[in-house]
This record gives C-alpha cells, structure tokens and sequence, in this order.
C-alpha cells in the first residue's frame, strides 16, 4: 500500500508494467557471469593463503606449470607493483597478495588450464613456503596497545604522516557540551553492542570471462557498475582504461558486495600468459572466505533525555572491523546518525583492521551497526520513560534543517511521515497476537548522486532505446524505460531500455548508494527533455511554424497554428520520427551528469515476534516496513528492496555471523552453516511507501535500495525485549546467545 | 579421462551426450548441452538454484552425477514454458515482480512447478517450506510466495474449465 | 572415478571388493560436494539406486522392509508408514529441503556416521535393525551398532547396508522426534530427541530415550527411560527427563552450537518429545 500517494498526477510513473528483461529471466535464457562460454577457453583457479597473517617465502610453480592442460600460473609477481599511495593499491594487492598474506583465503596464485579439474588439480600443486606472522583477529586485539600491524601499508586517514597503524580512519565529531547535557538529563542510559561479520549473501557467485588480444582486456563480467571494474581492472595490470573493455553480464545479486574486482585482473593475466580466453569464477566457499564481507563492529551508545521525552544528548563510540585493508567504516557510521536532533553530540569513531576479508560494501554500509545501538538506546530511554516508541521519536524526529551528526543539515526528508505511518498502519493499530511481542526502530541512509550518462535513440518508427550504463540489479531498466515513457509522452512497452557497455554509453559510476534510479534516472530525463525540445524544432519545421508555438503535450507537439482542431492539431512523436530523414536526421541525445541532491531516505520497521524461552528461538509472525521513497517509479520492485533490506536485515539479526577459528579462518563458508533466511522462516512483508518528494529529482526520486536494511536489528531486539525482558546487545541474536542471557535473568 | 555416453529425455526430447563420471548434471546441462538457465549459488545442495525435476521430482542438479540420469527425463527452466507461451508460474512471477536479479529465479520456478504439480492448492506455509530449499537473497521471499499463490488459482481456474 | 551402477546386491558387492577405493553411494548429497573440494576421490562410484530391493518399501509379517537408498521422500509419502513410525518419518523428513528428501536415503543418513543424522534416533528408538551385505554374505544388526564414531561405522569397506527391518510397534505405541536449528529449514541438527513410549492407560509401560547430535554418535538415554516408566508424565517427570537428557550429553563446541546450549536444549527436546509419543501412544498411533 502506498501512504501517501504523490499530488502530481503521473500517466507511467508510479504504474506496475512487466520489467522489460523479464521474459529472460522467466526461461532461462538471461545471460549471467557465469553464463558465457568463449570458444578455446581455459578455466582458472585460485591458491589461497591457509594463514591469516603470513609473510611468503617462496611459490614454486614449476610442477603445476608441469601438469596436463596447464596454460597458465599467475602471481602478485605478474602485476605492476603500484605506489601504496594509489587508490586501487589495496584492491590489487587484495586481488593477489604480494609478499604478504593478510587473511585466510587471500589469493596468492591462480592457474589457467583446459578443464577445471585440471586448474584445479595444478592449484594444489603450487607450493607456497609461508612464515606465520602476528594476526589480529578482533576489533580488541587491532586496537590494543602495542598490537601486531594487520597490514604493513596502512596509515591513518586523515591524519598527520606518522607510522603504520591498524586504525584507518579516527573520527571525531561533536557539538554542544555533551557532558553537561548528561549531567542536566533526567535519563541516561548507556549500553555496549557488538556485531559479527555478516556477508551480501548475494545468490551469483562472482564470475568472468576476460579474453585478452591486442593488447587489450575484453571482460564479460557481473558486477555493480562495469565501468569501475574497467578501472580498477586497468589499474592492477597498470594499462590504460582504453586497454580495458568491460561487457556486462546481467547481475545476480550485489548489495555493495559488487562494487569492487576481485577476478577480472586476474583473468585478464592468465589469458595474456596462455593466449586464451580464461573463464574465471569462486566457489561459494571462496565467495564467503575471499570477497568481502560487512564491518563487525563494537559499539557503546549512551543517550541522555528529559522526563518529558527529549532525547538531550548522544556520546558514541563506534569501532568498525574492516578486514585487512584501509576502510571509512567509522566515518560513515558516524555520518549515518542522523535521525534524532540531539541538541548536544559526540561521537567517536574508529575503522579498525583486522586480518580477516577485506569488507566490501553491504546495503547502507556501516549504518545498520549504529543504528541498531542507538535505536536499542532509544527504546530503553522509551520505556523508562512510559512512552510510546513512536511517539518518543516523533517527538525528536530530524526535519528539514536539523543538523545529521556531521554537520550537514538535512534537506526535505520523511521521518515524521514515515513515523506517522506506522503510527496508522493497521499493524501499530492492532494489539500483537496472542503469545507475540511488538518492537519499531527508525533507519536511515543518506543514498548519493554521482555521475551518469543515458542515450536515448528514436527511431524511425516512434519506439525509442534508451541505453545507460547502470547494471539492472532489480528492475532497473525497467524504471529508466517509465521515465522515459513519462517524459516523452510514449508507451512504455515502446522502450527497449538497454545497459551497454564501457564502449557505448558514457561514463557511469557503480550502482552504490541507491544512486541508479535517482542520478542514472536524472540522465535518461534530461536526455528525453532534449530530444523533446529537438522533437518540437522538427515540428515546428513540419508545421511551417515558429518552434516557440510548439509545446509538448502528451507524446506529441501542439502549435496553435498547425491543423484545424481546437489548439491546434497534435503531431505525435512517431509521426515526428517517421520524418526525420528530411527533418534534419535521425533523433538522438544524450545526457552526462554529476547528479546532486540525493534524498536521504528513512525507514520505520515494526515487528511481532515470539521467542521460545526454552530454546532461544526467535519466531516472527508479523513484520511491517514503512519508507520514504520520494516517488516509487515502478512501485512492485520499491516494495521489493523494502522487503529484501528486510529479510537481509532480520537475516543478521537472527542467525547470520562468521564463525572463526582461533586462527582467524572462517569455519561456516558454506550455506548450510552461514545462514541466511530461507522462506520457511519469515511472514509476509507488509509495506507502506511513504512518498515525500525529492525536489533535486525531475520525478522526486530518493534512493530506495538501502535503507531498508538498517532498521530490523533494532526492530527485532526491541521486540524480543518486550517479550522477554532481556536486552540482546549482541549480533547475531542466535539461539544460543538468547538462551544464554534467559538463563542469565 | 574417459568418458561416457549417456541417453535421456530433457524437457520433453531425447539427447544423448558425452560427460566424464564425476561430472555433475548441473555441469552437464549447463556445459554439454547449453542449458545455461540452471544456476550454480552453492554447489553444496544448500541454495536450490540447480533445482531441476528428474523424472517429475525434484532435485538438486548439482548434486547428482550426469551418468545417474540415464534413460531419466529431466525438465529444466527451460522446458517450463510451451514455447513463447509461458507456464502460469512464469506469468505471475513476471506480474508480481516476483524476481530482482533473477539469479534463483529458474530453481525457484522448477520448484514451484513441482510445489503445484504436487499439491495445486498450498497454504501459505506450505508454499513457504516447500520452496525453503531455494534461496533468494533480494525479494525477501515476498512476492514469490504471492505469486505462486495467484500461479495455484490460474491453474486451478484453468483446470476446473477443462483446458 | 568411475561409475557404475549395478542391479543386484551380488554385483555390488563383487564391485566393492574388486576396486579397492570404491564408495557405494544413494543421494550422494554429502558425497558429491566432498568430490569436489578434493575431500574424497573414490576410485569407483557404486550407485545402488538402480537395486531394486534398495530402493523398495514393503510391510509383511509385523515389520517394514525399507530399501536403504529410498529417498526420504517416499518414506514420509507413505501415510501408512508414517501413521505407524512417525517419529521415523519426522526424522527422515527433517532432512533438509524437498531437493534433498527427494535423494537423502536412510542408508546414507546412517553410513555419513554424523551423530546429528536426523533419521537415526528414532531409529534407534524403535529397535529397528540393518541388513548389511558384503563379500561373505548377509548379516543383521541393530542400527544401534552401525556408527562407531563421528564419519566411522562398523561396517568393512566391502560392505554396505541393503535395508532396514522395522517391527510393528507395540499397542499403545507411539513415538516423536525433535530437532532444534537455527533457521526452519535446511540446517543440520543442533540437537535431536527421540522418544518411543508404550502406554498403558496413563501410565508409561515401556520408553526409549535417543539424542543426536550431543555425542559422537546417537546416545540413549537409560536415566531417562527408568525415569519415565512408570510415571504419567506428570512435571517431575518431565523434569527429571530434561535432567537426564541433559547428563547424558558429551558434546562439541563447532559452529552449529555450543557445549552449554546443547547440553540445556537436549532436556528440553526430550520431554518436548515424550509428551507428544505418549499423546500419539494414547491416540492409537
């Protein structure tokens, strides 16, 4: 259901057409990494490192490079060694160690040969000598006095040049005078929360074929945006992007965790060695043990009010566990609290290394740790106080101008509205069932611009392509072809929405952020105001008129002048195109923008759960999202990231972490022991998009894709709060660990 | 490695191909025969991804050894739909927005088919423990669980008119 | 490797002991994924499916004759099977999704030696016994005395299991099994309990207590039994069942669960089961 229907009164957007690449997708035919196969090619794999922190001694390749079907052998010794100052040093030296290993399962070699079993086989083969080093392998030990370095090339962010460290950001913020506000509060409340590592989990494991000739890298691959694979690609084997071209294969999954290269400079050098196309993909166990997982965290939130409700002060202290390489974790955790007004704050923030996997990207990075302490924080500040949890956030709900945590004053946002749909959904209305318990937490996510670039085509017929560069993750093209359809005036059947690749549309950042429908959607809007303003020079020519008596109304130029109907008589688009040739030519235009003004968008979740006080089970029987979209383009697949942030969301609440070793390798990389939510486990997902227009958009756009993920840890542990009485403060809350405080009550 | 020939029936016609023994029918379809609709996520039985019907039941393709088929009849994604005219499921899943990526979403087809092939009216708890050995990441399980609902009263709609 | 597949329980067992290496196999859902992490490289794959006695369930003479390569699914399919074995059938239903119920046999749930096997405490429970075939014949056992330890069984390598032979339970005989994962599906047990009770009237008569998944192979559990003959049911009852259940646990910290936790759910498990036993015991199960 839709809470607040947009006032504009749209003829596409907001409408629920069948996605244009569906019918691929619904017989098997959509082509995805792994889904293409080059005539002659190899197959690579990969070695790993078996320690977490080891310095190499020697890899001997010879007997592998001896073996049957053996095209190829890569190591770091094959790559340029790029200045530690560049900003793909990190990802190439992840990519492939040099010198070093610094986690459990970092790739150290990799090989190319006629069949897998083969490239198998000869990856076993390479011997690799190891010197153990010193690991870190917890938040703790990273930022103990005189700890072992994680990486050796990492320093301070932001910091005057000094030495080495396992901190990669510090962050510091504040306003006010915490410390009195604390001391006037007539509540204060201060708890500490922990987070285990959680994974993307995405279905597709990571996979390309990279076929490199002429001194050039042709890569078919699935990510998030290929256009940062063709940079980064480039970097690691120190060539041009013009040496790169990076074809993009649909994308089965990503959620942040595609944002980044992890096989493609490798295949690209094992098909230069063997001449070859090389196909290259990971197991799912090399998916969980060598792409990146989301921060662990260790929070301490402390929250001061009046009597009357007013949330007076915050002092926060944030630690992020990053994995072995330099990450802004902590600086966006601190950026992302921005829900509540908090007169007076401090936050302190660290981004700590780990020799663990480098983290990757994950759905509203670093804001699903903060929010669930805070929100936690809040919920205890509510029922000490006896208020209502929704009232107690209306009441200190951020507006427009009210300052997030960094300084920045929000822009028109939807917290209240969101607030106040919950507040009238019939699930809030309703009392929990028999036997259930209610909990609510508040999410943000302030989503980006970035750059984008759309083409549209008309052709001859009036149909029209529309050709971006932003990888449809989850009915994308879909949204670019509504825009386009609402802009100039056609059927939006009559679009073929396309994602091209990083030789034919220009320059288009990843999809991260939720930035695709709101700045690639910018780009197909303002490539389809200018053919329309092309459209009506056409017409006017056509109608003998001057172009400033030709408007665009409803897919067709109008001149007063032009027929005998009242207003004169409609030329339609088609009509238009179906006489370009003398008019001028064909019809095309494109559209290159650095998109401002993304909307923060805000979520407010809401559950009914019942815990088994035997067993620590958690069960959840109702479960409601509210967010802000600003305008839901296609609302079906809005709905659907609300849902999916959910499910992803309750899946790290409940049950998904990784488990360690003592030696800092990961013992659950598999699916049957990282568990993510099965269907089995969950209710129905009800929704209310909320629609606050962004005004930086044509069609008020906000991200969508994120936010939906922060809010269910709070959610979830207020609820099992209310039912129980005790307060989890530690993810996951899995059986064992809710047992275990039961028992402790 | 030598290899051995082996006779089935998938999606309705015989073919017949060459796999080595400890090849999966995951890699057979996908890679002897082109069937790329059959999707690896796990390769472990965990994510049902692979989920194909052998001889009407469902399986996981990437956990039975290509030479175990012989003389079976197997149906995959792609032999779900009678050409352009999709299966019900097909068409609801579309409908409803049941698929983000699309990546799970032939497992989740197959599954369903023989969810309905099996019992054409579930509960919704049903539906839900008869599709937990497919994982999706991106919908939450939501609209594909809608959609199967609305793909069980298309059928039984259909079959009550004696199409 | 090589794979064969043979129709008699004779041809399996000649290919057994002339291929040393060799692995019989049913659903192969634990066997294929160690095939291909390199964890097991058999020299021949014997498939016993196409084996028409394995694959066969039958009920004569007071007892079921269950092939031990059926899948769960035509075990828990069989309404008049699992009217008389629910428990057995839970179990065998319990593992994993419908992809693996239609491979997953009883065979291979008990010859894999986890001691989370979810199809084997009921088993246990219900005295039911393996035939197992080898190069010198046939023999019987009871399936108590299959798994000697976690991954290891009693069985030579020329041997395997052809069936199982389940007696008719008792009148006023029920049985139940429980697990507890983490998520609804899909995850192996964390701790499992059977329980099989006689009644007589409200009162137990004859019980057998089995945990899985908290020792290195399947446990009974006398304390428990002696505890539940006898009684009706009643809370002490119940409490000294948990206790009991609890006591006799010897298990792991790993990453499905920890000592403590499965020390504590095995108690609640096992009265959780015997209460519904003695109801289906009560209602003629």
């Amino acid at each position: 259901m839709t809470a607040t229907e947009n006032s504009t009164n749209y003829k596409w957007v907001g409408t629920r057409p069948i996605r244009h690449d569906g019918f691929d997708k619904v017989v098997g035919k959509a082509r995805f990494g792994a889904d293409l196969d080059l005539p002659g090619q190899l197959h690579g794999a990969f070695v790993r490192s078996p320690h977490a922190h080891a310095r190499i001694v020697s890899i001997d390749t010879s007997a592998a490079e001896a073996m049957p079907g053996v095209k190829a052998v890569v190591t770091g010794a094959d790559f340029p060694a790029l200045d530690p100052t560049h900003p793909n040093f990190d990802t190439a030296v992840n990519c492939m160690a040099r010198g070093e290993v610094y986690y459990h399962g970092h790739a150290v070699a990799a090989v190319a040969a006629t069949t897998n079993a083969e490239a198998k086989a000869a990856a076993a083969a390479v011997k690799v000598e190891y010197e153990a080093l010193p690991a870190v392998l917890s938040i703790a030990d990273s930022m103990a006095e005189g700890a072992p370095l994680a990486n050796p090339n990492n320093y301070t962010k932001f910091a005057p040049p000094g030495d080495p460290s396992n901190l990669a950001t510090i962050t510091n913020l504040a306003r006010g005078d915490v410390d009195q506000a604390m001391a006037d509060a007539d509540v204060v409340v201060e708890m500490s929360f922990d987070c285990a590592h959680v994974h993307q989990g995405y279905i597709e494991p990571h996979a390309c074929v990279v076929d490199y000739g002429d001194g050039k890298a042709n890569v078919w691959c699935s990510s998030q945006g290929h256009f940062r694979v063709r940079s980064m690609t480039a970097d690691v084997l120190g060539v041009d992007n013009s040496k790169v071209k990076v074809v993009p294969a649909e994308i089965g999954g990503g959620f942040g965790g595609k944002t980044t290269v992890y096989l493609e400079p490798i295949a690209a050098k094992l098909s230069e060695k063997s001449g070859k196309p090389v196909k290259l993909l990971m197991t799912r166990e090399e998916v969980l043990r060598g792409s990146g997982p989301a921060p662990s965290a260790e929070l301490r939130i402390k929250i001061g009010a009046t009597n009357d409700g007013e949330l007076t002060a915050i002092d926060g202290w944030m630690a992020y566990g990053v994995g072995a390489f330099s990450d802004m974790a902590g600086l966006i955790g601190a950026m992302s609290v921005a829900s509540y007004k908090f007169p007076n704050l401090r936050m302190e923030t660290y981004t700590a290394l780990t020799n663990t996997p480098k983290s990757a990207a994950y759905r509203a990075p670093s804001a699903p740790h903060a929010a669930w302490a805070i929100e936690s924080v809040v919920d205890e500040i509510a029922t000490e106080l006896g208020m209502d949890p929704i009232d107690l956030r209306l009441k200190n709900a951020a507006v427009e101008g009210d300052l997030t945590a960094m300084g920045m004053p929000h822009p028109r946002v939807g917290l209240v509205e969101c607030l106040e749909a919950l507040k009238a959904s019939d699930h809030y209305q309703s009392e929990p069932a028999e036997g259930t318990s209610r909990g609510m937490a508040v999410g943000f996510w302030f989503n980006i611009g970035e750059e984008s670039s759309a083409t549209v085509n008309l052709n001859e017929d009036g149909t029209a392509n529309v050709i971006t560069g932003s990888p449809d993750i989850g009915g994308s093209r879909a949204s670019m072809a509504l825009m386009a359809a609402e802009t100039l005036g056609i059927d939006v059947y009559s679009i073929t929405p396309i994602v091209a690749d990083t030789e034919s549309v220009g320059f288009t950042d990843v999809t991260e952020g939720s930035r695709a429908t709101f700045a690639t959607g910018k780009a197909v809007v303002e490539a389809c105001e200018d053919l329309i303003e092309q459209l009506k020079a056409r017409a006017a020519t056509i109608m003998g008129v001057d172009v400033g008596e030709v408007a665009w109304v409803d897919g067709a130029a109008v001149s007063p002048g032009h027929g005998g109907g009242e207003g004169g008589d409609p030329l339609t688009l088609a009509q238009i195109t179906a006489q370009a040739k003398r008019t001028g030519g064909p019809l095309a235009a494109t559209a290159s923008l650095n998109a401002a003004g993304a909307g923060p968008s805000f979520a407010v979740h809401c559950a009914d759960l019942k815990v088994d006080e035997e067993t620590g089970e958690v069960e959840i029987v109702r479960y409601t999202a509210v967010q802000d979209a600003g305008t839901a383009i296609h609302p079906s697949y809005v709905e659907g990231q609300m849902q999916g942030g959910s499910v992803q969301g309750i899946g790290w609440a409940l049950n998904e972490e990784y488990i360690y070793s003592a030696d800092g390798a990961m013992e659950n990389a598999s699916f049957l022991d990282y568990r993510i939510p099965v269907a089995s486990d969950l209710p129905l997902i009800e929704t209310i998009i909320v629609e606050v227009p962004n005004p930086a958009h044509p069609y008020g756009v906000r991200g969508v894709g994120e936010t939906g993920i922060v809010p269910p840890m709070a959610t979830i542990g207020n609820a099992v709060k209310a039912a129980t009485g005790v307060r989890m403060t530690s993810l996951p809350m899995s059986p064992p660990k809710v047992l275990k405080k039961l028992n402790e009550r | 490695m030598s290899r051995t020939h082996i006779n089935c029936i998938v999606n309705g016609e015989p073919i017949d191909f060459l796999a080595a023994d400890a090849t999966s029918l995951l890699d057979a379809l996908r890679d002897e025969l082109g069937l790329i609709g059959t999707k690896e996520g796990c390769g472990t039985g965990d994510c049902g991804s692979c989920s194909v019907l052998v001889d009407g039941k469902l399986n996981c393709s990437c956990l039975i050894l290509a030479p175990e088929v012989e003389g079976r009849e197997i149906l995959t994604v792609e032999g779900i739909a009678d050409g352009d005219q999709l299966h019900p499921l097909q068409q609801t899943f579309l409908e409803g927005a049941a698929l983000q990526c699309g990546i799970c979403t032939p497992g989740f087809l197959v599954a369903a088919k023989a969810l309905l092939d099996a019992n054409p009216d579930p509960t919704e708890t049903e539906i839900r423990y008869g599709l937990a050995g497919n994982l999706c990441r991106c919908t939450g399980y939501d609209k594909i669980v809608r959609a199967v609902q609305e793909a069980a009263v298309k059928l039984n709609s259909t079959s009550k008119q004696g199409v | 490797m090589q794979y064969v597949a043979p129709t008699t329980v004779g041809e399996a067992c000649s290919l057994l002991a002339d291929n040393p290496g060799s692995r019989v196999f049913a659903g192969a859902t634990d066997l294929v994924p160690q095939m291909r992490t390199g964890r097991l490289e058999p020299s021949v794959m014997v498939d016993l499916k196409r084996i028409e006695r394995l694959m066969s369930v039958s009920h004569a003479d007071g007892r079921w004759t269950v092939g031990a390569a059926t899948p769960a699914s035509d075990l828990t399919h069989n309404v008049e099977f699992t009217t008389m074995h629910p428990g057995i059938s839970e179990g065998a239903g319990l593992i994993g999704s419908d992809q693996i119920q239609n491979r997953s046999s009883l065979g291979g749930n008990l010859c894999n030696g986890s001691p989370a096997a979810d199809s084997v405490p009921a088993m246990i429970a219900s005295g039911a016994r393996a035939v197992i075939a080898g190069a010198g014949g046939e023999r019987t056992v009871l399936v108590a005395d299959v798994v000697t330890g976690p991954g290891q069984t009693s069985l030579s390598a020329d041997e395997f299991i052809v069936e199982f032979e389940i007696d008719d339970p008792p009148a006023n005989t029920g049985d139940a099994y429980l697990r507890m994962i983490p998520r609804t599906e899909m995850d192996i047990a964390v701790v499992g309990a059977a329980v099989r009770l006689t009644m007589d009237g409200d009162t137990v008569s004859a019980a057998s207590v089995v945990l899985g998944a908290v020792a290195p192979t399947a446990v009974r559990v006398p304390d428990a039994e002696a505890a539940l003959i006898g009684s009706s049911l009643d809370d002490d009852t119940l409490a000294a069942v948990a206790t009991a259940a609890s006591a006799a646990c010897n298990p792991i910290d790993d990453k499905r669960g920890t000592i403590e936790y499965r020390t504590q759910v095995a108690g609640v498990l096992a009265k959780r089961a015997a209460v519904i036993a003695a109801e289906r015991a009560k209602n003629g199960a």
